[in-house]
């Protein structure tokens, strides 16, 4: 009698584990739609509040005056000019930021990989590790107090390229220094076994084996300072013009969009702007995973 | 060393109480080893794992330097040269090695790999000598005909005993006096390695090989001279055959018996 019972307590059990099973695979739904769903109500809501303003104008004119904001939105207009003020002063500081922080975090990065254990070495890790969790306005006070105070007497590109080199900096060294430890020691013994200074092996050798995987991490460093809003605030202070003089005032997107937030008529360029700020990112990004897949 | 009782003829490599140790509180991994090794000959090194079978070999060339806290004792001489004196560049001109895993540059083409000691070092060739060099390690690795018609693919599109003979090529592209190979068929399958061993033995007509070996039998099948090595001390050096049928040492003996290894 056992024998017939063993059965009928399998399909009891079985009927708890399809339950549990159910509930598990709901929680794990429920869970992804709460991951994702904030990534895409911001994307949507960009979109649906900002493309109405991208258009020709939005990339080629620079930022309208209050008042003819003001006109256009009593009349129910589309906001005349663009932000190419900010998008061509991004452009420089990110540009300058690159010079500073690539060739410097490099450098760094590789003397690390060479250096592993030893205690300089180490230190330095540490305190690039510590740099990255230095609040970015703190680091906009510092180049405030460097540059704009003593190099160029005044706000300017150079000042906040430094304040945002700074931040790139421990981003490039550790993807630098992780880029190199996955580059199989063999490469280098193969290289000095031909006879090749060291250093010809790491320039020749080492870096071009790397490639893809020191571009992602500078990729993801750009993408990552892109928005940064705070130290440009104290240092390039903003622009309603072009500019292209380093040690000139400057504008930047993300400045923009917080002087679009501060004025009230203004406000429909808040989401183009930020629309355009975050597709820019989004497509780094993107870039950036799809070099890092293809090594 | 009484019983390296061979007399080589022809020397191209003298080694002379060559000690090494990895740090200063470190027991020698290399133990006052003296070997004289014949030209245009395949000496192989043999013995079980850690014996300073590799560490030896890498001190042909220096490239045991590597090891920051390395300790060296002792000379060796390249044809009368002391290497421990010499450029380590030029030296590793000289004398050229073969890794145990195939290791093509991996961002190179066949071509470029080949020529990669030229290349990286800045040396600049005409281009019917770089197509000559090329044509001639390669047919030499007997990998010309099966690479001809793709040799600006990349490296690591071959096969893994291609690959390796391709590192053979890229080695002897330079034509360096000696060949150091460290263990270069123990990541090939078994018809790879054959063509491997075919080629060293076709090889030694040109340079000096010398190859460290787990697999003894293959020591048997292509070396003249035979090293045996335990614990950092050189146990047994002579012709393979005689190491092979009468080892002179008991440690031999029972190692090529598979009593121990």
């Amino acid at each position: 009698m056992e024998n017939i019972n063993t059965p009928i307590e399998l399909t009891k059990n079985s009927a708890f584990r399809a339950l549990k099973d159910k509930a598990f695979l709901w929680g794990v739904i429920i869970v992804s739609i709460i991951t994702i769903s904030p990534i895409v109500l911001i994307i949507g809501k960009l979109v649906w509040k900002g493309v109405s303003q991208i258009n020709l104008s939005f990339f080629t004119e620079i930022t309208p005056s209050t008042f003819e904001a003001m006109t256009a939105v009593a009349s129910g207009e589309v906001i005349p000019g663009g932000i190419v003020n900010g998008i061509l002063g991004t452009f420089l500081i990110v540009f300058l930021s690159a010079i500073i922080a690539i060739p410097v975090g490099i450098l760094i990065g590789l003397f690390l990989f060479e250096n592993q254990g030893k205690r300089y070495a180490n230190l330095i890790r540490s305190l690039s590790d510590i740099l990255q969790g230095v609040p970015s306005i703190v680091l906009g006070l510092i180049a405030y107090l460097w540059v704009v105070k003593n190099v160029t007497q005044g706000y300017s590109a150079l000042a906040g390229s430094v304040a945002l080199a700074i931040m790139m900096l421990p981003l490039i060294i550790r993807s630098t220094e992780e880029t190199m430890k996955m580059i199989p020691g063999t490469l280098k013994e193969a290289g000095l076994a031909l006879g090749v200074p060291y250093y010809k092996v790491i320039l020749k050798v080492l870096i071009p084996s790397g490639i893809s995987g020191l571009s992602t991490g500078i990729l993801l460093a750009i993408s990552r300072i892109l928005g940064e809003t705070a130290p440009l605030m104290l240092t390039t202070l903003g622009n309603p013009m072009i500019n292209w003089d380093v040690t000139a005032p400057t504008s930047a997107v993300p400045l923009l969009i917080w002087d679009f937030y501060n004025d009230p008529n203004m406000v429909d360029l808040i989401w183009s702007s930020s629309l355009f700020l975050m597709g820019f990112v989004l497509t780094l990004n993107i870039i950036s995973k799809r070099i890092a897949a293809k090594q | 060393m009484s019983k390296n009782i061979d007399i080589i003829e022809n020397p191209v490599l003298k080694v002379e109480n060559l000690s090494i140790a990895y740090n200063k509180a470190d027991k020698y991994a290399v133990k006052d080893v003296n070997v004289t090794i014949k030209k245009n000959a395949i000496t192989a090194i043999m013995g079980p794992s850690g014996c300073g079978k590799s560490t030896m070999l890498r001190a042909i060339n220096r490239m045991h330097e590597l090891y920051p806290d390395i300790r060296t004792e002792g000379n060796i001489y390249l044809n009368g040269d002391n290497i421990m004196k010499m450029d380590t560049i030029q030296l590793r001109r000289k004398i050229g090695m073969v890794f145990q895993r195939p290791n093509p540059f991996p961002t190179m083409s066949i071509y470029d790999n080949v020529i990669a000691g030229y290349k990286l070092n800045g040396i600049r060739i005409k281009k019917s000598q770089r197509d000559d060099i090329v044509e001639r390690s390669l047919t030499d690795v007997a990998l010309w005909n099966e690479v001809k018609d793709s040799l600006h693919k990349k490296g690591t599109f071959l096969s893994g005993g291609q690959q390796q003979r391709l590192c053979i090529a890229r080695s002897i592209a330079f034509q360096p006096e000696v060949i150091l190979l460290d263990e270069p068929t123990s990541a090939l399958d078994p018809i790879a390695t054959s063509k491997v061993e075919d080629l060293l033995v076709k090889l030694k007509e040109n340079y000096t090989i010398v190859l460290v070996t787990h697999n003894m039998s293959q020591a048997a099948r292509i070396s003249e001279y035979s090293m045996f090595m335990y614990l950092g001390d050189l146990v047994e050096y002579g012709k393979t055959k005689m190491m092979f049928t009468n080892p002179r040492d008991k440690k031999t003996e029972e190692y090529l018996t598979g009593k121990f290894g």
